[in-house]
């Protein structure tokens, strides 16, 4: 057992129904007690979707834990196969279904004779993977589970597309800034023209999987998302994928030319020099930043950067190397990828912190007191505690990181949102420095506290403590209604009986 | 009962079950802010932590008295000793936060896998010294606010059965409170017995925000009537006695387990009344409170409708407009009872669970309430299957959904307005003083399209819902 006030990274499932949900027209059935839903809350509610999740639950309730789930999945599968005719139904097991050990496999099988869509068991086991490993191997569960089916049927495409082209691997629903980044990534590959073959899962449909041989090449984004599945295509197909992340000028630059690399060796003959010149001196303003006398005064300013491991390391390597910012220590909660991560980034900062423990992380930054930090929500709050500024960067994200306007943090236009979030994370600690330093704009208090001195009316001790349980930003309010409604009715005291009786009359 | 009264009955159905609510362990969330010296520890998976985690939004960063015991591999297969799991887990506890009580909650998974902790918690209490509550509040028995009652029927076994003798001690306090206040609290004790009538020790359960507990406290001082305690208290150390024959009442709906607790173990006698929601509920209460004690209430005729007077505007906002239940909190009979008595139409009830003893007067008063307001009686569905409440939402096309957070963004998309159920837990809704603030949130969206209204923006998605 292990005492946890709070995680990173979620439960297996979660990872299992953001990919289901990222395809169009699959449905996930979880098999789970009533509750285990709550995925179609934070989907509705995060990324604002107008569209009902497809996720339903299979209950698992008493009945199903005193006889077994019997008719019920198989039933509960064919019904929504029925009811809304989906390409795929992904049966998901939780960890509630992982200690009863039914035979899920079996109900697949068994409802698979009946359903007209393909059905299927995600194979994922709650108490080994967490919800970036589960997304990763579903993903690559669905891919192949289409290629195979492909195959049998004969119906796999022969060769490669005239024109290079690219299978852009793992944007996802509730993924951070996926949706942005993917716009970014179609806009970039169109810049150096070539043609986007497949785009999965995010909005794909599973139909199009077989299609995926014909790419040139798979670009996998995100380091956690979707290498498994561009393994699966390179040893099957022998399709070259590349996993560098565009994230910052450098990285970005180092992407195109491995892009580069990659097709001319299947007879492409592109040369993206020109094009990562001109985009790094004139379109993208990240480089004449690091010049500007704004980055200058950054020179040397602590900062320290936790995340997933995509995001954290990129990060570090655009404060290190690309604005001279010290960074005293880079972590990730991607313990099971530590590796890969320690290797990106011991150049570039003084340690390498790899933990899932908030509370280690929280006591790491009150350690080093850095002038900025850039982290998930959970950091952002240690900074708000400690009075530094932080960046939001990778997830666990609230619902102010799905942005409606256009924040992608890769390719070019990445380059310029992610300046804007370093720069104003500084120099807003900067300000507040400054504004303390010279005592504030306003001396003044707003409100008055307590009783006032000239108020003819005593508020009783109850009424008083009444008054303190009302919110502090209308309490200045009530109490002026309060005062006034007694004054009019001639009442000498303020008691809690007075001051519930003017809410009712006035609705102070 | 005659032939002819028969259509005129509610109509109780029950379908699959297939809904969507909360996990019941959410009520940690209100319960730790309502026990100040509590501990909530939650045993369970990831699955339940990342449920709590973002629940409870911005709440989870506040230093909450709440923590997961995450179950790993080694405790599903019994490698790990539970008893010497939860004691490592529950000392820390103790060192970091020296809480008056340590409150377990029971998961899904404690019970497949029969962790005993019914069992464990006795010895374990004696062993570390701080009293340790079970509650086992799980997704396979219980739905959202049912948490909330199977920790105060816990609680209740660990009221004290007999007011300390401690009338001396309790002078004592009174002395220094005397001396804090130079002699004024004097006066106000002498003159608050001889306003209340003699009557037998009553006792209120439910959890309510403190403010809302004065409010009824205070109403119920206008009848003469004193509440001995309020189950729970604002700390543990402060739970209400409760002697053999006391009274007991129940402010909401969902508390049947603490009812049926409170009557056989504690051998309470409870008062069966509508629940204190909206003005009509808060004076069918007070008055059946009154019925028992013998007393005639005063003042209650005119109190009712001066608030009615003030809610006028909110209510002709949805006079005549109709409003359908999906069902996820057990506050829905009461919540519409009071809309039809605004002028609503009630299309359908959604309820996780109904218990049709402890809602007897409040089923009563609905029925009661749709006969004087020529309403429809509306149907109520127990364990409610979502996607069949939608195909009828879409057949039926009411004015208002009061739903989960699921599904209203998508039927706002729809053009179809919703409210978000989970508002009415967390809001203060109980008593004459809060019916506007109910009202407040039932308007909201009405209010909002009036605002709205030309833009022609209903409907914002491409095909007709698939769903």
């Amino acid at each position: 057992m292990k005492l946890a006030y709070w995680m990173y990274a979620g439960p297996a499932h979660i990872g299992t129904l953001r990919i289901a949900t990222s395809f169009k027209n699959v449905h996930a059935i979880m098999h789970a007690p009533i509750g285990d839903d709550y995925f179609n809350v934070m989907r509705s509610m995060l990324s604002r979707e107008r569209d009902f999740t497809p996720v339903t639950t299979s209950v698992v309730d008493r009945n199903v834990l005193a006889r077994g789930s019997q008719e019920k999945v198989v039933d509960n599968i064919i019904r929504k196969d029925a009811e809304e005719h989906p390409d795929l139904i992904v049966l998901t097991p939780t960890c509630t279904s992982s200690i009863l050990q039914e035979d899920l496999h079996n109900f697949v099988e068994r409802s698979q004779l009946e359903a007209k869509g393909d059905v299927m068991l995600a194979d994922v086991n709650h108490y080994r993977y967490n919800e970036l490993q589960a997304a990763d191997r579903t993903l690559d569960q669905i891919v192949q589970y289409y290629i195979e089916k492909a195959r049998r049927r004969g119906e796999l495409p022969e060769g490669k597309t005239e024109k290079p082209s690219v299978n852009i691997i793992g944007t996802t629903t509730l993924g951070f800034h996926n949706n942005h980044d993917c716009t970014e990534l179609k806009r970039l590959m169109a810049d150096l023209g070539i043609e986007i073959n497949t785009l999965i899962p995010e909005g794909a449909s599973v139909n199009d999987l077989k299609k995926m041989p014909k790419a040139w090449f798979n670009l996998v984004p995100y380091r956690e998302l979707g290498l498994t599945t561009a393994r699966y295509l390179e040893e099957q197909f022998g399709t070259p994928y590349v996993d560098i992340t565009p994230m910052g000028v450098v990285e970005t630059a180092r992407c195109i030319r491995k892009i580069q690399q990659v097709i001319n060796a299947q007879g492409a003959e592109v040369d993206y020099e020109n094009f990562i010149n001109e985009q790094t001196l004139y379109v993208s303003q990240a480089a004449w930043f690091s010049r500007s006398i704004d980055c200058q005064n950054l020179t040397g300013k602590k900062a320290v950067v936790f995340g997933d491991n995509t995001h954290a390391a990129a990060i570090t390597k655009i404060l290190a190397r690309e604005m001279g910012i010290h960074v005293v220590w880079a972590g990730t909660y991607c313990k099971y990828d530590a590796d890969w991560f320690r290797e990106q980034v011991s150049e570039y900062c003084d340690e390498v912190l790899i933990s899932e423990d908030h509370g280690e992380i929280g006591d790491a930054i009150a350690r080093v007191e850095p002038s900025a930090i850039f982290g998930t929500q959970m950091e952002r709050h240690v900074g708000k505690r400690l009075d530094i500024p932080c960046g939001v960067i990778a997830a666990p994200i609230h619902v102010q990181n799905f942005p409606i306007g256009y924040k992608p943090f890769m390719g070019y236009e990445g380059t310029n949102q992610i300046t804007d979030l370093i720069y104003n994370s500084f120099t807003l600690g900067m300000e507040d420095h400054l504004l303390e330093i010279f005592g504030g704009h306003d001396t003044k208090e707003v409100i008055t506290r307590g009783i006032s001195a000239d108020s003819d009316l005593n508020w009783t001790k109850d009424g008083q403590a009444e008054l303190n349980k009302i919110p502090g930003f209308v309490r200045g309010k009530v109490k002026r209604n309060t005062e006034k409604f007694a004054r009019d009715r001639g009442f000498k005291e303020i008691n809690a009986e007075v001051l519930y009786a003017a809410k009712e009359s006035v609705g102070a | 009962m005659t032939v002819a009264q028969q259509p005129e009955a509610l109509n109780f159905e029950c379908e699959t079950g297939n809904y969507h609510t909360f996990c019941p362990i959410s009520c940690v969330a209100w319960l730790y802010q309502k026990i100040e010296d509590s501990f909530f520890l939650v045993i369970g998976t990831k699955t339940c932590g990342y449920f709590l985690q973002n629940a409870m939004g911005v709440m989870i960063f506040a230093e909450p008295r709440y923590a997961m015991a995450e179950l790993e591999e080694g405790d599903i297969s019994a490698q790990l000793n539970d008893y010497e799991e939860l004691k490592r887990l529950c000392l820390q506890i103790k060192r970091d936060r020296n809480p008056s009580v340590i409150v377990w909650i029971g998961t899904c998974t404690t019970e497949i896998i029969k962790t005993d902790l019914e069992g464990l918690a006795p010895k374990l209490e004696s062993e570390i010294g701080i009293p340790i509550v079970v509650a086992r509040a799980n997704g396979l028995d219980y739905a959202f606010t049912q948490g909330e009652d199977t920790v105060l029927a816990a609680m209740a076994n660990r009221c004290p059965d007999k007011a300390p003798v401690a009338e001396t001690e309790k002078n004592e306090r009174n002395a220094i409170a005397k001396l804090l206040n130079f002699g004024k609290k004097k006066e106000d004790v002498a003159q608050d017995e001889s306003e209340y009538v003699n009557h037998t020790p009553l006792v209120l359960f439910g959890s309510l925000p403190d403010p809302v507990v004065t409010q009824l406290t205070l109403e119920l001082k206008k009848q003469g009537i004193k509440v001995s305690g309020w189950l729970p208290a604002k700390r543990f150390t402060e739970l209400p006695v409760l002697e053999e024959g006391y009274y007991v009442a129940g402010v909401n709906p969902f508390l049947s387990r603490t009812a049926t607790t409170l009557m056989r173990r504690r051998k309470c006698k409870l008062i069966g009344a509508p629940f204190p929601i909206g003005p009509d509920g808060t004076r069918a209460w007070i008055e059946k409170i009154c019925s028992v004690f013998g007393i005639t209430p005063k003042g209650l005729d005119e109190r009712e409708a001066q608030i009615w007077a003030g809610l006028e505007d909110y209510v002709k906002l949805i006079r005549g407009k109709s409003v359908f239940f999906m069902g996820d909190n057990l506050l829905e009979v009461s919540q519409a009872r009071f809309l039809i008595r605004c002028g609503m139409t009630v299309h359908e009830i959604g309820i996780p669970y109904m218990d049709k003893r402890y809602q007897a007067a409040e089923l009563a008063l609905l029925e009661k309430t749709c006969q004087e307001m020529n309403s429809p009686l509306p149907r109520i569905v127990e364990k409610p299957d979502n996607y069949n409440q939608l195909q009828r939402i879409y057949a039926l096309k009411p004015d208002l959904v009061i739903t989960g957070m699921a599904h209203a963004n998508p039927l706002e998309a729809r053009g179809i307005n919703t409210k978000w159920s989970v508002e009415f837990t967390f809001a203060q809704i109980h008593g004459f003083t809060n019916a506007r603030d109910m009202l407040e949130l039932v308007t909201r969206p009405l209010r909002r399209n009036n605002n709205l209204k030309d833009l022609g923006w209903d409907k914002l998605v491409r095909e007709e819902a698939k769903i």
